[in-house]
């Protein structure tokens, strides 16, 4: 640990460069904090680098031809550049086995345009009423909600297909019949669990940011005679935007990215979204791995763009769940 | 290409985006009358219908049936007292998988906090911080199975006497030593799947440290070092201490995410070479062994695990509360 400059905390250093010797500081000092400088920027390069080099390399594997991802490692490209777009048409396009991704990647789209709105905007209705809607109950039913959360979807995930296949009985009454449904319509199951997988982090995060809303606003608002709905509608949705805007980049990227709810809901070859397909292609690594790079770089680079441009966003969320709490 | 099946799937989105803005067109006009009669109860109640419903269906009841069916058996008829459990302690594989996954959940929530601790102090202030820290956060919008695929080509094997395309053998052997099959050596592969959970999660530990550090009074630092305290002293005696609560939230999120992991181990070795976790196994028992009692027994183990880590992460909140008060 005592390669650890907080120096360079500090607003006086101008950079890594220039080291002005401190005040009452000797030489010996200087020079020992110069080069433990030096060192920590050779480690954080090091753990920069080993952080990228793993997706550098899928990428150009993507982009070789069959037979030389079979052969040699990605790093040959530099020596012997040979790109070839074959693999990202098959795993796209073709009818053969461990092709024709495309209709799994449209089916990521289908799952998750729904999979992000209905929990948002059920968590903001639900978020409002109990930040700024005085009832009897509203804090315990808060707590119910916030302690939700610990629940692991795997508690949930064989009564709920149990629920869709055979419908929801007491005795012999029937409370909801079995669904039944067949082929793309298992889409709508994966729907549903996402909705409700993802509701009570999104009423969480909500309620935090709509409770730090100024209560005059709300009053003065009351006083002019507007409704709860019109409050919600006019005041308090523009006002948190932003906090909407990081719950769906959360929520979007839970859902793009999701395996297991996907495989479980929708388990058909033509229905599961594209990242339970990979999932699967990987672990058995049989035949077609040398497709696997072009495959995975198509399920990445939609999220890992939106995470890119997002980012801000999305940090604050992270920061208003996780710090403030 | 087959068009239809592409229609079909749009034709759903579209149904399933009309039916959700005909449910919340009509969820507003509720609210909105009952509003204008002033009777919050009921604005409130329709403001919360939609996710308590959810949430009632969706987790409360299937976190229940769970319980009871982890007292049954593999069809969940017949009941067999704590012959599960008994099961999840005692059978040797059961075991192996308990003991995996405290490895798991020991090994890495503490390296993601370190690395991510060690990471943020090092870039911290330095000339291009952000781009440092944007790299080491990118594997966050990458999915779980992104990842391992990923890995699995670092970790690729392919035979002694081959050309190594995997990069750890290749650099085995430019080191003149032996390559070797990492995904089937026990222990070792845990470890090595390990890494790929670690890899995703310093990013957001980084994140989250790095803001908390911004907050570290640089008077106090200032002050140490002109009282003569080494970087390694500053570093134990006011860094960590003042990030301490950012700490703990980032080791218990991590915490909780591990012990749910299925995604990761499914996709790198499909649980096989003694490297299967409750999460994964659990869905192996429900799902492929057609055992509902066992993967019953095993979500509700997942439970128990998370419950104490939250309840002293809202003790937690709750003093950083009653402080900042």
């Amino acid at each position: 640990m005592s390669t650890v400059p907080i120096g360079t905390s500090l607003p006086e250093d101008t950079g890594p460069r220039e080291k002005p010797a401190r005040i009452g500081e000797t030489r010996g000092d200087r020079l020992r904090r110069v080069l433990s400088s030096r060192l920590a920027s050779v480690v954080a390069l090091l753990i920069a680098a080993l952080w990228t080099i793993p997706t550098f390399g899928l990428f150009i594997n993507s982009l070789r031809p069959d037979d030389e991802i079979r052969t040699s490692g990605w790093w040959n490209f530099f020596t012997d550049p040979q790109v070839s777009l074959y693999n990202y048409n098959y795993v796209l396009y073709s009818d053969s086995q461990g092709g024709g991704l495309f209709l799994n990647l449209i089916n990521t789209v289908v799952i998750t345009v729904i999979g992000v709105i209905v929990p948002v905007a059920f968590a903001a209705l639900a978020a409002y009423a109990l930040s700024w809607i005085n009832f009897r109950g509203r804090n315990a039913l808060y707590v119910g909600i916030f302690a939700l959360q610990v629940v692991p979807l795997q508690m949930a995930l064989i009564p709920l297909l149990s629920i869709f296949s055979r419908g929801l009985h007491i005795g012999d009454f029937t409370i909801m019949p079995a669904w039944e449904l067949d082929g793309v319509y298992t889409i709508v199951q994966v729907w549903i669990a996402h909705s409700i997988f993802g509701l009570p982090l999104a009423i969480f995060l909500l309620h935090n940011f709509m409770r730090e809303l100024p209560g005059d606003v709300m009053e003065a608002a009351r006083i002019d005679g507007a409704s709860h709905s019109q409050i919600f509608r006019k005041v308090v949705l523009p006002l948190v935007t932003p906090a909407l805007a990081s719950i769906a980049i959360f929520q979007f990227l839970w859902v793009w990215n999701d395996f297991l709810v996907g495989r479980t809901f929708a388990p058909g070859e033509a229905t599961r979204p594209l990242t339970a397909v990979l999932g699967d292609m990987a672990g058995t690594w049989g035949f077609g791995w040398t497709r696997l790079p072009a495959a995975a770089f198509i399920a990445i680079v939609v999220p890992l763009v939106v995470f890119l441009l997002l980012q801000r966003y999305f940090v604050r969320g992270l920061l208003a769940g996780s710090v403030k709490g | 290409m087959d068009i239809s099946a592409y229609l079909d799937r749009f034709g759903l989105l579209a149904v399933g985006l009309v039916a959700f803005v005909a449910i919340l067109m009509a969820l507003y006009g509720l609210a909105e009358l009952a509003s204008r009669r002033d009777r919050s109860r009921v604005v409130a109640t329709v403001f919360l219908a939609p996710a308590v419903l959810f949430l009632l269906i969706g987790l409360v009841y299937p976190a229940v049936r769970t319980f009871v069916m982890s007292f049954f058996d593999a069809e969940g008829t017949g009941f067999v007292g704590l012959k599960n459990y008994a099961w999840a302690v005692s059978d040797p594989d059961a075991l192996q998988i308990l003991i995996n996954t405290a490895l798991w959940i020991i090994v890495v929530p503490l390296v993601s906090t370190a690395l991510g601790l060690v990471y943020a102090v090092l870039i911290d202030g330095r000339a291009g911080e952000r781009v440092y820290k944007a790299l080491v956060f990118l594997p966050m919008g990458i999915s779980f199975v992104g990842a391992s695929i990923i890995w699995k080509f670092v970790y690729q094997y392919s035979g002694t006497g081959e050309n190594q395309i995997g990069l750890l053998n290749a650099v085995l052997r430019a080191l003149g030593m032996q390559p070797v099959n990492w995904l089937t050596e026990f222990p070792m592969n845990n470890f090595l799947l390990m890494v790929v959970l670690v890899w995703i999660e310093v990013g957001f530990a980084t994140v989250v440290l790095s803001a908390a550090l911004k907050g570290v009074p640089i008077e106090m630092i200032e002050a140490a070092r002109i009282d003569g305290a080494k970087p390694a002293q500053i570093f134990w005696n006011i860094t960590v201490p003042s990030i301490r609560s950012a700490i703990i939230v980032v080791a218990v999120t991590v915490f909780i995410a591990t012990l749910k992991l299925f995604d990761i181990v499914r996709a790198m070795t499909q649980g096989h070479y003694g490297t299967d976790v409750l999460a994964h196994n659990m869905v192996e028992q429900a799902f492929r062994l057609n055992d509902d009692g066992r993967g019953a027994t095993l979500a509700v183990l997942l439970f128990l695990l998370v419950v104490p880590v939250v309840i002293y992460q809202v003790r937690n909140m709750r003093r950083q509360e009653l402080e900042a008060r």
